[in-house]
């Protein structure tokens, strides 16, 4: 079977970020997976076990800051040329920035297609896609080129296969257009121990009906109960009471968790845009008529000030 | 500094969005078509940026007819003339045929800074900026929150998932930016007046030397082969508050195996 290239989405601390999984997981479909680590010095060696785990039948590695200390171009490079030397049978990037801006200098250096936002790959190279804001459906092919996909965290669940990867450090020759875009300091903002937003099972997010900043304590205690990952609609951003990155909706984020619980969020386009392929949505809002109602398994209606705390204490008792 | 706006007509985000049934491309015909609002922040920090170190800015549209609305909506911000690539051949272009064509464009325009928003509400693939960039050579700042201008130094502060990045670069460059970045003007009475007479050049692909079977549906490096509506979501249980609603909203989560 022919090779199928993942490349490895990992965070700076050299842990594989869950996508990875998925796509490994999805790999295995289409063919036999090879991880390729773009990164900094090390970190092929020490995300290898984990990907091993998940199927990585071997590992190609370009790494140090030749690779890291620029935007994305160097990492395009590097893997345009693994690809013209491996012939893949597909490459899978994340449908996160990074993977979206390698992928995006891949298909012009190979003038081949590419398609974003998987969210399921068939065998012959069918991809499924979600539009406008979680209403339509769309299959769709590279009709140019090899697959080139970039897979939405929380599409496919993760199911290790054991291998044992060898790792092949590359070549780097990296051009100086390549070089253009220099990274000039990484800034590493309190994360804390929760799960990284687009890939969390649990998302809980707060919106205006939040108050204000200090009330977000509420969302993120209820999302710490549940394991989960905060967010926040644009308005409760824009209001000032949660950082932007934490922003799901058309403007923010995408996230498709197991459960979504929505904290005074009315339920504008804007951020259904980003939610609704949840697969269940709770809600609380002291507006009955809210549109987020529309969408949620189970909805309360009622003042979240009284209901949250409640809840908290309920799922204290129950542990 | 000679600035490029890039700008994309999209239909509205807020109202009912389809794919055609004959040939699977964004329903435009029967859309409520606005500016794409990534790009209206993209317009803005241009125009901050022309005030603050002179030069122009061009607005630069790949699009139908019927972008023109578009185009001089964006110009009543304040930029000063705009180009409009415009060709009946361009239906149906994939993103790697229509970076080709940006790019073509962009190459007679001699920008020293191109900037677009970092992704279009249609579509929202986000390829566009380093799809440019790759062709023409020029570094690509993408996903923009802040950005300094410092004679021909760019500086750019962009978000990442584990916090933000500081990225430079020397001008011709492409950045993107995102909706944290400024706050866009709403177009004046004056404004909305003097667009109507501002220059809008309107290019075809031979003005461009691309050729049509490299764009549309004979170019394209991708296609949509069937799309469906989602069924939409119904509403579940509702209940209302009663001094209990903390624990039955538990008591649903534990049926749901969540606690």
């Amino acid at each position: 079977m022919s090779e199928v290239l993942v490349v490895v989405e990992a965070t700076k601390e050299f842990g594989v970020k869950k996508v990875t999984l998925e796509m490994l997981t999805l790999a295995r479909e289409l063919g036999t997976p090879s991880a390729v680590v773009l990164g900094g010095a090390g970190a092929a060696e020490a995300l290898s076990g984990k990907l091993g785990e998940y199927g990585a039948e071997k590992i190609y590695a370009a790494e140090g800051d030749e690779i890291d200390g620029y935007l994305v171009a160097p990492k395009a490079t590097v893997l345009a040329e693994l690809v013209q030397r491996v012939q893949p049978a597909a490459v899978l990037l994340a449908s996160a920035q990074e993977g979206k801006e390698i992928a995006a200098r891949l298909a012009v250096k190979l003038d081949n297609g590419i398609l974003t936002d998987v969210v399921g790959l068939d065998a012959d190279g069918t991809a499924t896609q979600v539009a406008f804001a979680g209403s339509t459906i769309v299959k769709s092919k590279v009709t140019k080129g090899l697959p080139l996909v970039t897979v939405r965290p929380n599409s496919v669940t993760p199911s290790p296969a054991a291998a044992t990867p060898a790792i092949e450090q590359l070549t780097v020759s990296v051009t100086d257009t390549d070089k253009l875009a220099k990274v000039v300091e990484r800034v590493a903002e309190q994360k804390g121990s929760r799960p990284e937003l687009t890939e969390a099972g649990v998302v809980v997010s707060g919106g205006r009906g939040v108050g204000n900043a200090d009330n977000f304590k509420l969302v993120e205690e209820l999302a710490d109960l549940l394991g989960g990952a905060v967010g926040a609609s644009r308005a409760a951003v824009d209001s000032g009471f949660y950082p932007h990155q934490f922003q799901v909706g058309q403007t923010g984020k995408t996230v498709s968790p197991q459960l979504y619980v929505a904290l005074g969020i009315s339920g504008a386009i804007q951020h259904r845009a980003g939610m609704q392929t949840s697969k269940t949505i709770v809600a609380v809002n002291k507006d009955g008529e809210a549109p987020i109602f529309e969408l949620a398994d189970f909805g309360v209606v009622g003042d979240l000030f009284k209901i949250v705390p409640q809840a908290a204490e309920e799922i204290r008792k129950r542990k | 500094m000679n600035i490029v706006v890039l700008v994309k007509q999209v239909p509205d985000s807020g109202a009912d969005r389809n794919l055609r049934n004959d040939d699977n491309t964004v329903d435009r015909g029967s859309a409520n078509n606005v500016i794409n609002e990534m790009d209206e922040y993209a317009i803005e920090e241009a125009l901050k940026i022309k005030e603050a170190h002179g030069g122009e800015v061009t607005i630069l549209t790949m699009g139908p007819d019927r972008a023109t609305e578009s185009i001089r909506k964006a110009l009543s911000m304040g930029p000063d003339k705009a180009v409009h690539v415009v060709d009946d051949a361009l239906h149906g272009s994939c993103a790697v045929a229509t970076s080709k064509v940006l790019a073509a464009a962009l190459g007679q325009l001699n920008a020293d800074l191109v900037i677009c928003g970092a992704e279009s509400t249609d579509g929202r693939v986000q390829v566009m900026p380093h799809m440019i960039a790759e062709r023409l050579g020029v570094a690509a700042l993408t996903g923009a929150r802040k950005l300094t201008v410092d004679g021909g130094t760019l500086t750019v502060e962009r978000q990442t998932e584990e916090g933000y990045e500081v990225v430079t670069a020397s001008t011709p460059a492409v950045v993107s930016v995102w909706d944290t970045i400024n706050e866009p003007r709403y177009p004046s009475f004056k404004g909305i007046m003097a667009a109507k007479k501002k220059p809008v050049q309107t290019l075809s692909l031979a003005d461009l030397g691309v050729a049509p079977t490299e764009v549309g549906f004979d170019g394209a490096t991708s296609a949509v082969v069937e799309h469906s509506k989602r069924p939409p979501r119904s509403g579940g249980a509702k209940i209302t508050d009663e001094g209990e609603g903390g624990v039955k909203l538990v008591e649903f989560l534990a049926t749901e195996k969540f606690v």
